[in-house]
């Protein structure tokens, strides 16, 4: 009886451990916790998001090529919307701690900044990285 | 022999002990407090509990220091250029240092106040008066910048200035040197009949901060030299120290001392408001600069203002009168209840203590000992609540605790006097290292002061700390002042001369500091929001190169087509918005100053090229990993070349 309770606890930590271990892996680190349910593509949101990316973003980014940072095209598609949210919002922590963010860190070598982003306007950047990806629009680089 | 031996033994005793006492002198002071390390160390990482805004006198800035700790945060550049931030050589602060005299590089800037909210420091602004050529700044708390500059017409050693009232309804500036008004070019000698003192209010918008000259009045040939406003039932009331009554124009150290007593004037501007309301101002000519920076468009604007109202005290009775006061005074201060205005006359040897409540009976009584230029003349005793005896030599300046003590310097025995106002006896005292000048306790000249710390500030500090040459560090001391007895815990060296200071609890002030400028809301002509829209134009010979900067590269970083004779005015838009995160901007031979531009913020230098050549331009504010790459080349060709304007980064 005592070992299978003991046995129970451990599996009961370990898996919570491994969740929240993939969950943390999944969605990166910062105040974009739960999941994100995105519906179709919002064209008002792509407008403005697109206006925050040429204001705050542009010195760094790139979608086809090498920049500052790393080449954003199908961005959406190599990472969940809560980690890219997270990325933008929490970028210091994110390259302490975020595993992905930590590897890409040791290739680019450079600190991402906060640009003083709300989490309206990196929805709306979100937003206007979906519709780059979905090929709606294409950035004059 | 034994007794021959004792003898030896005792002189020998005697000579080391009188030899280290002669050596004792650098000691830290017989009051010094046990704990004195613990009491004003601060953690790695803490925050001090108050600030402090220590003038530079000559060095024209205002330096901000924490206490307990003294630690230096910041140099507010205000009255002079300052090469470091970029003051006064930017295209966008140049305006803040114009003057009728033409750019003014350099001036002398002595006595902050803080603005204040029911006769307690609010913590918005904090103003200070340009001493040489009269004006009066106010620097905005929420960036700690200089935000507005206003020139002071009719004025000649803005002494007095810039005390304000209550709820900052009004900052003043007062004359320290009479000059002619009317007519300019007269013989000095003429002194008595065609020279003038003036006291300006200046008005503060309650909601901006934005000054005007409201009125002036115009007053005797004295030296006006301090003031300090009523509170409480003496609101409506400003005080004036004057000395130099013998209206003196040469030798004044002994000429302006030949008189037991000069004055206290005291001004009443309600009633000075109600005849400027009535008409009985005339408008005088006379232009002056009011300049204003904006934290919208990151640049500054002068416009030039050509009349100002002025009372003469003749036309406006029941608005001035003269209270006598010993001797050549030069502190005014008014105690926390309003009740008390405390004189501090630097050649008397008692400090008087005035009553507001037996000043109004002896007006109301018209006890009087004449009048000087139509301004009536209170009887000394009629005023006086009494007089502190034999405080000590050169009474200076006093400031207020909460606990019905006021503390005198002593310029002349280089002491702090603590004494009880009501019952005008001295309680303490305690050295200064060394001729102390102005003193300072948070809120002290408040309705609440924060009686916990007393700054003392030093003129000489000669053995206090390592030599530097015949030119030594200025300093000011912390006192404890929460016991019976002052107790000092830290010298700490300032910026130039410590002069006058403000104090205020630090949440008052933190709370509300700007971490960054909104890139969106960047008004600035110049501004480049995004790398996309980086350009270079040319005008005739001028080149405008709008450059953006962002960790760690410049765009655009590789510029051509520039001709020897070309001016270029580089506009450089830092687009960071994270906090501390400015960036600096130099190219090789400029001759003004680097820039430093803050986050959000566009900034302009102007640059004029001697020679043909390749010059880099680079980051000079260490910003990043990649700080050391932040850097950049502008190519100048021969004037006749035929070389287009061409700009990239990247390629």
């Amino acid at each position: 009886m005592k070992i299978s309770k003991k046995s129970a606890i451990m599996f009961l930590t370990l898996t919570a451990l491994i969740f929240g271990g993939c969950k943390k892996t999944e969605y990166g680190i910062g105040p974009v916790k739960d999941e994100m349910k995105l519906g179709a593509i919002d064209d008002n949101l792509i407008a403005k998001g697109k206006e925050i990316f040429n204001l705050k973003c542009i010195s760094c980014h790139k979608f086809n090529s090498r920049l500052v940072g790393p080449p954003l095209k199908d961005v959406t598609k190599r990472r969940r919307p809560e980690w890219i949210m997270n990325q933008i919002l929490n970028p210091v922590e994110m390259i302490q701690q975020d595993p992905v963010a930590k590897e890409l860190f040791t290739q680019y070598l450079i600190q991402m900044t906060f640009q003083d982003v709300t989490h309206d306007d990196a929805r709306a950047i979100l937003e206007y990285f979906r519709a780059v990806d979905a090929g709606k629009i294409t950035p004059a680089e | 022999m034994i007794y021959k031996r004792l003898t030896t033994l005792m002189l020998i005793f005697t000579a080391v002990f009188i030899f280290s006492s002669c050596g004792d002198k650098k000691s830290s002071g017989p009051n010094i407090s046990e704990d004195a390390a613990s009491r004003v160390y601060v953690p790695p990482g803490k925050y001090d509990e108050f600030y402090s805004f220590v003038s530079g006198g000559f060095s024209g800035q205002l330096a901000v220091y924490g206490l307990p700790s003294g630690r230096l945060f910041r140099v507010i550049p205000v009255f002079s250029v300052d090469p470091e931030k970029g003051w006064g050589y930017t295209e966008e602060t140049k305006p803040m240092l114009m003057t009728t005299h033409g750019f003014i590089p350099w001036d002398d800037s002595h006595h902050s106040e803080l603005s204040m909210t029911d006769g307690v420091p609010d913590g918005r602004w904090i103003f200070i008066n340009g001493n040489n050529t009269p004006r009066i700044a106010r620097i905005d708390l929420k960036t700690f910048r200089t935000a507005e500059i206003i020139e002071i017409p009719n004025s000649a050693g803005n002494h007095s200035s810039p005390f304000t009232t209550e709820n900052s309804e009004y900052v003043v500036a007062g004359t320290r040197f009479s000059i002619p008004i009317k007519e300019k070019d007269v013989p000095i000698s003429s002194y008595t009949e065609k020279f003038n003192g003036t006291v300006s209010f200046v008005k503060v918008d309650p909601k901006s901060g934005n000054m005007s000259v409201a009125f002036q009045i115009m007053s005797p040939p004295f030296d006006y030299d301090l003031s300090h406003a009523g509170k409480n039932a003496s609101h409506d009331w400003f005080f004036f120290s004057c000395y130099n009554t013998e209206q003196a124009h040469t030798l004044l150290e002994v000429n302006a001392s030949q008189k037991d007593k000069d004055f206290i004037m005291a001004v009443n501007w309600k009633k000075a408001e109600e005849y400027v309301a009535q008409g009985k101002a005339k408008d005088y000519s006379a232009d002056y600069y009011h300049n204003t920076y904006s934290d919208e468009t990151h640049s500054a604007t002068s416009e030039v203002l050509k009349t100002v109202k002025v009372l003469d005290p003749k036309d406006c009775p029941g608005m001035i009168y003269y209270i006598p006061c010993p001797k050549s005074p030069h502190g005014c201060d008014v105690d926390p209840s309003g009740e008390y205005i405390v004189g501090g006359g630097k050649l008397a040897t008692v400090i008087p203590v005035f009553s507001f409540t037996k000043m109004l009976k002896a007006i109301e009584g018209k006890q009087f000992d004449g009048e000087i230029g139509g301004i009536p003349v209170i009887k000394y005793e009629a005023a006086l609540h009494g007089e502190v005896q034999k405080p000590g030599l050169g009474p200076l300046h006093t400031e207020f605790d909460d606990k019905g003590y006021a503390y005198t310097s002593m310029f002349v025995s280089s002491e702090v006097v603590k004494w009880d106002i009501k019952k005008l006896e001295v309680v303490d005292r305690a050295p200064s290292y060394y001729s102390v000048g102005h003193i300072m306790i948070p809120g002290g000249d408040s309705k609440k002061p924060w009686g916990k710390y007393l700054v003392v500030m030093n003129k000489i500090t000669k053995d206090r700390f390592l030599p530097t040459g015949p030119e030594l560090t200025q300093s000011a001391q912390l006192y404890d002042i929460t016991g019976d007895k002052m107790k000092l815990l830290l010298d700490f060296p300032t910026i130039g001369e410590p002069h006058y200071a403000q104090g205020i609890i630090a949440d008052l002030v933190s709370k509300n500091s700007v971490k960054i400028f909104k890139i969106g809301e960047n008004k600035n002509p110049y501004v480049t929001k995004s790398p996309n829209d980086v350009k270079v134009e040319r005008k005739g010979n001028e080149i405008h190169v709008y450059m953006t900067m962002i960790r760690s590269h410049f765009t655009p970083d590789n510029i051509e087509g520039i001709k020897l004779g070309d001016v270029v005015y580089f506009h450089v838009t830092n687009l960071e918005q994270d906090w501390d995160i400015p960036h600096g901007f130099a190219v090789k031979g400029l001759m003004n100053s680097e820039m430093l531009i803050m986050p959000g913020e566009t900034q302009t230098i102007k640059w004029e090229p001697k020679e043909v050549g390749v010059y880099p331009f680079y980051c000079t504010d260490f910003c990043s990993a990649l700080h050391q790459e932040m850097q950049g080349y502008i190519r100048v060709s021969p004037a006749n070349a035929n070389i287009q304007i061409s700009f990239s980064t990247g390629k």
